[in-house]
Protein backbone atom coordinates (compact mmCIF):
# COMPACT_ATOMS: atom_id res chain seq x y z
CA UNK A 1 0.00 0.00 0.00
CA UNK A 2 1.39 3.63 -1.05
CA UNK A 3 2.24 6.04 1.58
CA UNK A 4 -0.68 7.87 3.17
CA UNK A 5 -0.48 11.57 2.06
CA UNK A 6 1.56 13.61 4.57
CA UNK A 7 -0.90 15.08 7.11
CA UNK A 8 -3.94 12.50 5.71
CA UNK A 9 -4.96 14.04 2.81
CA UNK A 10 -3.29 14.49 -0.62
CA UNK A 11 -4.64 18.37 -1.45
CA UNK A 12 -5.43 19.02 -4.89
CA UNK A 13 -6.33 22.87 -5.96
CA UNK A 14 -8.69 23.31 -8.95
CA UNK A 15 -7.50 24.74 -12.10
CA UNK A 16 -8.77 28.76 -13.04
CA UNK A 17 -11.33 28.32 -15.38
CA UNK A 18 -11.26 30.26 -18.90
CA UNK A 19 -8.04 31.09 -20.39
CA UNK A 20 -5.57 32.93 -18.05
CA UNK A 21 -4.78 35.36 -20.83
CA UNK A 22 -8.60 36.97 -21.09
CA UNK A 23 -8.25 36.47 -17.23
CA UNK A 24 -5.27 38.88 -16.90
CA UNK A 25 -7.54 41.83 -18.76
CA UNK A 26 -9.40 41.59 -16.16
CA UNK A 27 -7.11 42.26 -13.60
CA UNK A 28 -6.61 46.02 -13.60
CA UNK A 29 -9.01 46.25 -10.33
CA UNK A 30 -7.28 42.97 -8.90
CA UNK A 31 -5.25 43.58 -5.92
CA UNK A 32 -2.20 41.90 -7.48
CA UNK A 33 1.42 39.82 -6.51
CA UNK A 34 4.15 39.49 -8.68
CA UNK A 35 5.58 35.75 -8.13
CA UNK A 36 9.32 34.73 -8.96
CA UNK A 37 9.44 31.77 -11.77
CA UNK A 38 10.78 29.66 -7.78
CA UNK A 39 7.30 30.88 -6.48
CA UNK A 40 5.26 30.00 -9.66
CA UNK A 41 6.78 26.54 -9.31
CA UNK A 42 5.70 26.14 -5.41
CA UNK A 43 2.55 27.33 -6.28
CA UNK A 44 2.32 24.12 -8.66
CA UNK A 45 3.49 21.85 -6.22
CA UNK A 46 1.51 22.62 -3.28
CA UNK A 47 -1.32 22.55 -5.61
CA UNK A 48 -0.76 18.53 -6.79
CA UNK A 49 -0.71 17.68 -3.69
CA UNK A 50 3.24 17.79 -3.40
CA UNK A 51 3.21 19.95 -0.15
CA UNK A 52 0.15 18.54 1.36
CA UNK A 53 -0.91 19.23 3.32
CA UNK A 54 -0.34 23.11 2.63
CA UNK A 55 -2.95 24.13 0.68
CA UNK A 56 -1.68 27.77 0.60
CA UNK A 57 1.55 29.82 2.00
CA UNK A 58 1.98 29.35 5.64
CA UNK A 59 0.84 31.70 8.39
CA UNK A 60 2.64 33.05 11.21
CA UNK A 61 1.55 30.48 13.66
CA UNK A 62 2.48 27.48 11.03
CA UNK A 63 6.12 29.45 10.44
CA UNK A 64 7.05 30.11 13.46
CA UNK A 65 6.44 26.22 14.87
CA UNK A 66 8.42 24.77 11.65
CA UNK A 67 11.49 27.22 12.46
CA UNK A 68 11.15 26.05 16.84
CA UNK A 69 9.88 23.16 16.51
CA UNK A 70 10.33 21.86 13.04
CA UNK A 71 6.22 20.93 13.02
CA UNK A 72 2.83 22.80 11.70
CA UNK A 73 1.54 24.72 14.23
CA UNK A 74 -0.88 20.91 14.69
CA UNK A 75 2.15 19.03 15.25
CA UNK A 76 2.39 17.54 11.28
CA UNK A 77 6.29 16.97 11.27
CA UNK A 78 7.30 19.85 8.82
CA UNK A 79 10.99 21.81 8.64
CA UNK A 80 11.53 24.30 6.31
CA UNK A 81 8.75 27.22 6.16
CA UNK A 82 6.84 27.48 3.02
CA UNK A 83 6.78 31.94 2.59
CA UNK A 84 5.22 34.08 0.40
CA UNK A 85 7.42 37.35 0.18
CA UNK A 86 5.77 40.59 -0.52
CA UNK A 87 7.15 44.12 -1.08
CA UNK A 88 7.20 46.28 2.29
CA UNK A 89 4.49 48.25 0.74
CA UNK A 90 1.62 45.88 -0.37
CA UNK A 91 -1.56 45.61 1.39
CA UNK A 92 -4.57 43.70 1.75
CA UNK A 93 -7.47 42.39 4.60
CA UNK A 94 -9.91 40.05 5.50
CA UNK A 95 -12.14 38.79 2.40
CA UNK A 96 -9.41 39.70 -0.28
CA UNK A 97 -8.85 38.05 -3.12
CA UNK A 98 -5.19 37.85 -4.60
CA UNK A 99 -3.96 37.27 -7.65
CA UNK A 100 -1.04 36.15 -8.10
CA UNK A 101 0.96 37.13 -11.45
CA UNK A 102 3.80 35.83 -13.10
CA UNK A 103 6.39 38.36 -14.71
CA UNK A 104 4.34 39.09 -17.40
CA UNK A 105 1.42 39.89 -15.55
CA UNK A 106 -0.44 36.30 -16.36
CA UNK A 107 -2.17 35.00 -13.17
CA UNK A 108 -1.04 32.04 -11.83
CA UNK A 109 -3.46 31.51 -8.65
CA UNK A 110 -5.95 32.88 -6.69
CA UNK A 111 -5.02 33.43 -3.28
CA UNK A 112 -7.27 34.00 -0.11
CA UNK A 113 -6.16 36.42 1.88
CA UNK A 114 -5.17 35.06 5.57
CA UNK A 115 -2.64 37.02 6.99
CA UNK A 116 0.30 39.57 6.36
CA UNK A 117 3.11 39.50 8.90
CA UNK A 118 6.76 39.80 9.52
CA UNK A 119 10.01 37.38 10.03
CA UNK A 120 13.29 37.91 11.53
CA UNK A 121 15.77 37.14 8.95
CA UNK A 122 18.80 36.27 10.98
CA UNK A 123 16.50 34.32 13.37
CA UNK A 124 15.29 31.93 10.36
CA UNK A 125 18.34 31.90 8.62
CA UNK A 126 20.14 30.46 12.28
CA UNK A 127 17.10 27.86 12.58
CA UNK A 128 16.24 26.68 9.61
CA UNK A 129 19.85 26.63 8.04
CA UNK A 130 22.18 26.50 11.49
CA UNK A 131 24.17 29.99 10.00
CA UNK A 132 23.62 33.49 9.35
CA UNK A 133 26.77 33.34 6.92
CA UNK A 134 25.42 34.92 4.09
CA UNK A 135 27.81 32.34 1.95
CA UNK A 136 25.83 30.04 2.70
CA UNK A 137 22.89 29.93 -0.77
CA UNK A 138 19.78 29.64 1.83
CA UNK A 139 20.56 32.12 3.73
CA UNK A 140 21.65 34.60 1.33
CA UNK A 141 18.30 34.05 -0.41
CA UNK A 142 16.36 34.93 3.08
CA UNK A 143 18.85 37.90 3.25
CA UNK A 144 17.72 39.07 -0.16
CA UNK A 145 14.02 38.64 0.23
CA UNK A 146 11.32 40.82 1.81
CA UNK A 147 10.93 40.13 5.51
CA UNK A 148 7.06 40.42 4.80
CA UNK A 149 5.22 37.26 4.23
CA UNK A 150 1.50 37.38 2.93
CA UNK A 151 -0.22 33.81 3.98
CA UNK A 152 -3.46 32.44 2.58
CA UNK A 153 -4.96 29.75 1.00
CA UNK A 154 -4.80 28.83 -3.01
CA UNK A 155 -8.58 29.00 -4.28
CA UNK A 156 -7.46 28.18 -7.98
CA UNK A 157 -4.05 27.83 -10.23
CA UNK A 158 -3.97 28.06 -13.91
CA UNK A 159 -2.03 25.27 -15.71
CA UNK A 160 1.69 25.09 -15.36
CA UNK A 161 2.46 26.24 -18.86
CA UNK A 162 5.98 25.58 -20.73
CA UNK A 163 7.17 23.26 -18.39
CA UNK A 164 10.32 22.26 -20.47
CA UNK A 165 10.12 18.75 -19.02
CA UNK A 166 6.10 17.96 -18.87
CA UNK A 167 6.59 14.69 -20.30
CA UNK A 168 8.63 13.45 -17.08
CA UNK A 169 6.80 15.59 -14.47
CA UNK A 170 4.42 13.18 -13.05
CA UNK A 171 2.05 14.31 -10.07
CA UNK A 172 1.58 12.52 -6.65
CA UNK A 173 -2.26 11.38 -7.99
CA UNK A 174 -0.23 9.71 -11.04
CA UNK A 175 2.28 8.09 -9.37
CA UNK A 176 -0.04 6.65 -6.80
CA UNK A 177 -2.16 4.99 -9.93
CA UNK A 178 1.46 4.25 -11.44
CA UNK A 179 2.73 2.32 -8.49
CA UNK A 180 -0.28 0.33 -7.98
CA UNK A 181 -0.71 -0.73 -11.43
CA UNK A 182 2.93 -1.71 -11.56
CA UNK A 183 2.07 -3.95 -8.60
CA UNK A 184 4.53 -2.03 -6.55
CA UNK A 185 3.98 -2.28 -2.62
CA UNK A 186 7.26 -0.94 -1.54
CA UNK A 187 8.78 1.61 -3.32
CA UNK A 188 11.57 3.28 -2.35
CA UNK A 189 12.33 6.88 -3.71
CA UNK A 190 15.77 8.79 -4.77
CA UNK A 191 16.38 12.43 -3.99
CA UNK A 192 19.12 13.78 -6.33
CA UNK A 193 20.34 16.45 -7.88
CA UNK A 194 23.49 15.23 -10.13
CA UNK A 195 24.16 12.94 -12.74
CA UNK A 196 24.82 9.29 -11.53
CA UNK A 197 28.11 8.32 -10.82
CA UNK A 198 28.20 4.42 -9.87
CA UNK A 199 27.95 5.25 -5.94
CA UNK A 200 24.89 6.59 -6.83
CA UNK A 201 23.79 3.55 -8.41
CA UNK A 202 24.92 1.27 -6.13
CA UNK A 203 22.77 3.41 -3.49
CA UNK A 204 20.07 3.24 -5.71
CA UNK A 205 20.24 -0.69 -6.59
CA UNK A 206 21.44 -1.51 -2.42
CA UNK A 207 17.70 -0.24 -1.66
CA UNK A 208 15.96 -1.66 -4.57
CA UNK A 209 17.28 -5.03 -3.56
CA UNK A 210 14.23 -4.87 -1.10
CA UNK A 211 11.79 -3.11 -2.23
CA UNK A 212 9.43 -3.66 -5.34
CA UNK A 213 10.83 -0.71 -6.87
CA UNK A 214 12.47 2.72 -7.33
CA UNK A 215 10.95 6.24 -7.78
CA UNK A 216 14.41 8.19 -9.14
CA UNK A 217 13.61 11.87 -8.91
CA UNK A 218 15.74 14.37 -9.78
CA UNK A 219 15.40 17.92 -8.82
CA UNK A 220 14.95 20.20 -11.34
CA UNK A 221 15.19 23.77 -10.93
CA UNK A 222 17.36 26.58 -10.12
CA UNK A 223 20.71 25.24 -8.46
CA UNK A 224 24.42 26.72 -7.95
CA UNK A 225 27.25 27.22 -10.23
CA UNK A 226 28.71 24.10 -11.08
CA UNK A 227 25.60 21.52 -10.73
CA UNK A 228 24.65 20.03 -13.49
CA UNK A 229 22.35 21.29 -15.41
CA UNK A 230 18.98 20.06 -15.92
CA UNK A 231 18.58 18.31 -19.60
CA UNK A 232 22.19 16.46 -18.21
CA UNK A 233 20.84 14.90 -15.17
CA UNK A 234 17.65 13.87 -17.03
CA UNK A 235 19.34 12.83 -20.10
CA UNK A 236 22.04 11.12 -18.30
CA UNK A 237 19.28 9.09 -16.09
CA UNK A 238 17.42 8.12 -18.90
CA UNK A 239 20.63 6.48 -20.04
CA UNK A 240 21.34 4.69 -16.57
CA UNK A 241 17.50 3.33 -16.52
CA UNK A 242 17.79 2.38 -20.11
CA UNK A 243 20.99 0.58 -19.87
CA UNK A 244 21.21 -1.12 -16.15
CA UNK A 245 18.14 -1.38 -14.74
CA UNK A 246 15.71 -4.38 -15.10
CA UNK A 247 12.84 -3.75 -16.67
CA UNK A 248 9.85 -2.30 -14.63
CA UNK A 249 11.90 -1.83 -11.12
CA UNK A 250 12.83 1.77 -12.07
CA UNK A 251 10.12 5.06 -12.58
CA UNK A 252 12.79 8.09 -13.62
CA UNK A 253 10.19 11.44 -13.02
CA UNK A 254 11.36 15.10 -12.21
CA UNK A 255 10.33 17.20 -9.14
CA UNK A 256 10.74 20.95 -10.01
CA UNK A 257 11.95 22.18 -6.91
CA UNK A 258 14.51 24.81 -5.79
CA UNK A 259 17.26 23.04 -3.68
CA UNK A 260 17.50 25.00 -0.26
CA UNK A 261 20.77 23.22 0.90
CA UNK A 262 19.33 23.08 4.21
CA UNK A 263 21.25 20.04 5.03
CA UNK A 264 19.33 17.76 7.41
CA UNK A 265 16.00 20.07 7.48
CA UNK A 266 15.80 19.46 3.63
CA UNK A 267 16.43 15.87 3.64
CA UNK A 268 13.23 15.93 5.84
CA UNK A 269 11.20 18.26 3.72
CA UNK A 270 12.46 15.18 0.44
CA UNK A 271 11.19 12.48 2.24
CA UNK A 272 7.43 14.30 2.82
CA UNK A 273 7.50 15.24 -0.72
CA UNK A 274 7.98 11.25 -1.81
CA UNK A 275 5.35 10.44 0.79
CA UNK A 276 3.09 12.36 -1.07
CA UNK A 277 4.44 10.58 -4.14
CA UNK A 278 3.27 7.49 -2.53
CA UNK A 279 6.63 6.32 -1.40
CA UNK A 280 6.80 4.19 1.39
CA UNK A 281 10.91 4.72 2.02
CA UNK A 282 13.80 7.05 1.04
CA UNK A 283 17.05 6.37 0.42
CA UNK A 284 19.59 8.72 2.20
CA UNK A 285 23.11 8.99 1.43
CA UNK A 286 26.20 11.52 2.70
CA UNK A 287 25.98 15.10 2.96
CA UNK A 288 22.48 15.00 1.91
CA UNK A 289 21.25 18.47 0.37
CA UNK A 290 24.03 20.01 2.11
CA UNK A 291 26.63 23.10 0.78
CA UNK A 292 29.95 23.45 1.66
CA UNK A 293 31.05 22.69 5.47
CA UNK A 294 27.71 23.38 6.88
CA UNK A 295 26.49 19.99 7.65
CA UNK A 296 28.25 16.91 9.39
CA UNK A 297 28.38 13.69 6.35
CA UNK A 298 25.94 12.28 8.45
CA UNK A 299 23.66 14.96 9.88
CA UNK A 300 20.48 14.01 7.39
CA UNK A 301 21.11 10.25 9.63
CA UNK A 302 20.71 11.55 13.02
CA UNK A 303 17.61 14.09 11.98
CA UNK A 304 15.52 11.25 10.90
CA UNK A 305 15.41 9.85 14.78
CA UNK A 306 13.57 13.01 16.01
CA UNK A 307 10.32 12.05 13.82
CA UNK A 308 8.82 8.68 14.98
CA UNK A 309 5.59 9.81 12.73
CA UNK A 310 7.06 10.75 10.00
CA UNK A 311 5.10 8.25 7.86
CA UNK A 312 8.00 7.11 5.58
CA UNK A 313 10.79 5.21 6.58
CA UNK A 314 14.52 6.49 5.39
CA UNK A 315 17.58 4.16 4.61
CA UNK A 316 20.72 5.26 5.25
CA UNK A 317 23.86 4.83 3.46
CA UNK A 318 27.22 5.56 3.63
CA UNK A 319 29.44 6.46 0.87
CA UNK A 320 30.52 4.07 -1.01
CA UNK A 321 33.91 3.97 -3.09
CA UNK A 322 35.75 1.54 -4.79
CA UNK A 323 37.81 -0.53 -3.32
CA UNK A 324 41.13 -1.44 -5.59
CA UNK A 325 41.68 -4.15 -2.93
CA UNK A 326 38.44 -5.53 -2.79
CA UNK A 327 37.89 -4.70 -6.88
CA UNK A 328 34.87 -3.46 -6.42
CA UNK A 329 32.44 -1.49 -4.59
CA UNK A 330 32.13 -0.83 -1.14
CA UNK A 331 31.69 1.50 1.61
CA UNK A 332 33.25 1.62 5.00
CA UNK A 333 30.72 -0.87 6.14
CA UNK A 334 32.11 -3.63 4.22
CA UNK A 335 35.52 -3.10 3.07
CA UNK A 336 38.51 -3.33 5.77
CA UNK A 337 41.12 -1.59 3.63
CA UNK A 338 42.56 1.96 4.07
CA UNK A 339 41.79 5.13 2.45
CA UNK A 340 45.02 4.65 0.50
CA UNK A 341 43.31 1.66 -1.80
CA UNK A 342 39.93 3.92 -2.40
CA UNK A 343 39.09 5.79 -5.14
CA UNK A 344 36.10 8.15 -4.13
CA UNK A 345 33.19 9.23 -6.15
CA UNK A 346 34.35 13.11 -6.41
CA UNK A 347 31.97 15.11 -7.98
CA UNK A 348 34.30 17.80 -8.50
CA UNK A 349 36.81 15.22 -9.53
CA UNK A 350 34.89 13.95 -12.64
CA UNK A 351 33.10 18.08 -13.10
CA UNK A 352 37.29 18.60 -13.96
CA UNK A 353 37.29 15.49 -15.90
CA UNK A 354 34.28 16.52 -18.30
CA UNK A 355 35.16 20.04 -18.24
CA UNK A 356 38.96 18.80 -19.66
CA UNK A 357 36.77 16.85 -22.43
CA UNK A 358 38.74 13.26 -20.33
CA UNK A 359 35.99 10.36 -20.38
CA UNK A 360 35.75 9.05 -16.98
CA UNK A 361 36.96 5.62 -15.49
CA UNK A 362 34.05 2.90 -16.01
CA UNK A 363 34.74 2.14 -12.35
CA UNK A 364 33.22 5.72 -11.50
CA UNK A 365 30.41 6.55 -14.14
CA UNK A 366 28.71 4.47 -16.90
CA UNK A 367 30.27 4.72 -20.30
CA UNK A 368 26.67 5.69 -21.70
CA UNK A 369 26.20 8.26 -18.58
CA UNK A 370 29.51 9.60 -19.67
CA UNK A 371 28.75 10.15 -22.93
CA UNK A 372 25.91 12.14 -22.48
CA UNK A 373 27.56 14.48 -20.55
CA UNK A 374 30.17 14.75 -22.76
CA UNK A 375 28.19 15.31 -25.70
CA UNK A 376 26.41 18.10 -24.29
CA UNK A 377 27.31 21.59 -24.99
CA UNK A 378 27.64 22.49 -21.55
CA UNK A 379 26.81 20.38 -18.44
CA UNK A 380 27.25 22.39 -15.66
CA UNK A 381 25.14 25.79 -14.32
CA UNK A 382 27.64 28.83 -14.84
CA UNK B 1 5.80 5.03 35.79
CA UNK B 2 7.02 8.78 35.84
CA UNK B 3 10.08 7.72 38.01
CA UNK B 4 11.02 4.78 35.85
CA UNK B 5 10.99 7.07 32.28
CA UNK B 6 13.21 10.05 34.44
CA UNK B 7 15.79 7.21 35.44
CA UNK B 8 15.78 5.57 31.86
CA UNK B 9 16.21 8.80 30.12
CA UNK B 10 19.32 9.97 32.52
CA UNK B 11 20.90 6.92 31.32
CA UNK B 12 20.40 6.71 28.02
CA UNK B 13 20.78 10.67 27.54
CA UNK B 14 18.17 10.73 24.57
CA UNK B 15 15.43 12.99 25.91
CA UNK B 16 15.45 16.47 27.47
CA UNK B 17 12.77 15.30 30.16
CA UNK B 18 9.59 12.79 30.92
CA UNK B 19 7.45 15.09 29.23
CA UNK B 20 9.72 14.83 25.56
CA UNK B 21 10.14 10.69 25.78
CA UNK B 22 6.31 11.05 26.48
CA UNK B 23 5.33 12.82 23.47
CA UNK B 24 7.71 10.84 21.20
CA UNK B 25 5.95 7.77 21.80
CA UNK B 26 2.81 9.43 21.82
CA UNK B 27 3.34 10.00 18.12
CA UNK B 28 4.63 6.92 17.33
CA UNK B 29 1.17 5.43 18.49
CA UNK B 30 -0.92 8.09 16.75
CA UNK B 31 0.87 7.94 13.26
CA UNK B 32 0.29 3.75 13.21
CA UNK B 33 -3.01 4.95 13.60
CA UNK B 34 -3.60 7.55 11.18
CA UNK B 35 -2.20 5.35 8.77
CA UNK B 36 -4.46 3.01 8.48
CA UNK B 37 -7.44 3.02 5.82
CA UNK B 38 -7.01 5.99 4.37
CA UNK B 39 -8.49 6.05 0.83
CA UNK B 40 -7.12 7.68 -2.16
CA UNK B 41 -8.48 11.03 -3.06
CA UNK B 42 -9.50 10.38 -6.99
CA UNK B 43 -12.25 8.92 -8.68
CA UNK B 44 -12.67 5.98 -10.90
CA UNK B 45 -12.98 8.32 -13.77
CA UNK B 46 -9.82 10.09 -12.39
CA UNK B 47 -8.02 6.66 -12.28
CA UNK B 48 -8.95 5.93 -15.78
CA UNK B 49 -7.36 9.50 -17.31
CA UNK B 50 -4.96 9.35 -15.33
CA UNK B 51 -3.50 5.88 -16.98
CA UNK B 52 -4.14 7.35 -20.10
CA UNK B 53 -1.91 10.00 -19.85
CA UNK B 54 0.74 7.11 -17.96
CA UNK B 55 0.29 5.13 -20.93
CA UNK B 56 0.71 7.66 -23.68
CA UNK B 57 4.20 9.04 -21.52
CA UNK B 58 5.30 5.04 -21.95
CA UNK B 59 5.06 5.24 -18.11
CA UNK B 60 2.56 1.92 -18.62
Amino acid sequence: MASVPHGGKLVQIELMKGDSRDKAKDLSEAIKVKISFETRIQIFNISNGILSPLNGFMGSEDCQNVIDNMRLANDTPWTIPVLLHVPEEFAAGNGDEITLVDESDTPVAQLVFEELYKINKREYAMKVFGTEEEAHPGVAKTYAASDRILAGKLKAVTKYENNAFENYTLVPKETRVLFKEKGWKDVIAFQTRNAPHIGHEYVQKTALAFADGIFINPVLGKKKAGDFKDDVILAAYQALVKNYYPKNSAVLSVLNYEMQYAGPKEAIMHAIMRKNFGCTHIAIGRDHAGVGNYYGPYAAHEIFKEFPDLGISAIFFREFFYCTKCSGIANEKICPHPESDRLTFSGTKLRKMFLSGEVPPKEFMRPEVSEVILNSKSAFVE
Amino acid sequence: MHNRIEEMIVKKNGFKSVSDYVTYVLREVVAMHETKEVPEPFTSSDIEQIKERLKALGYL
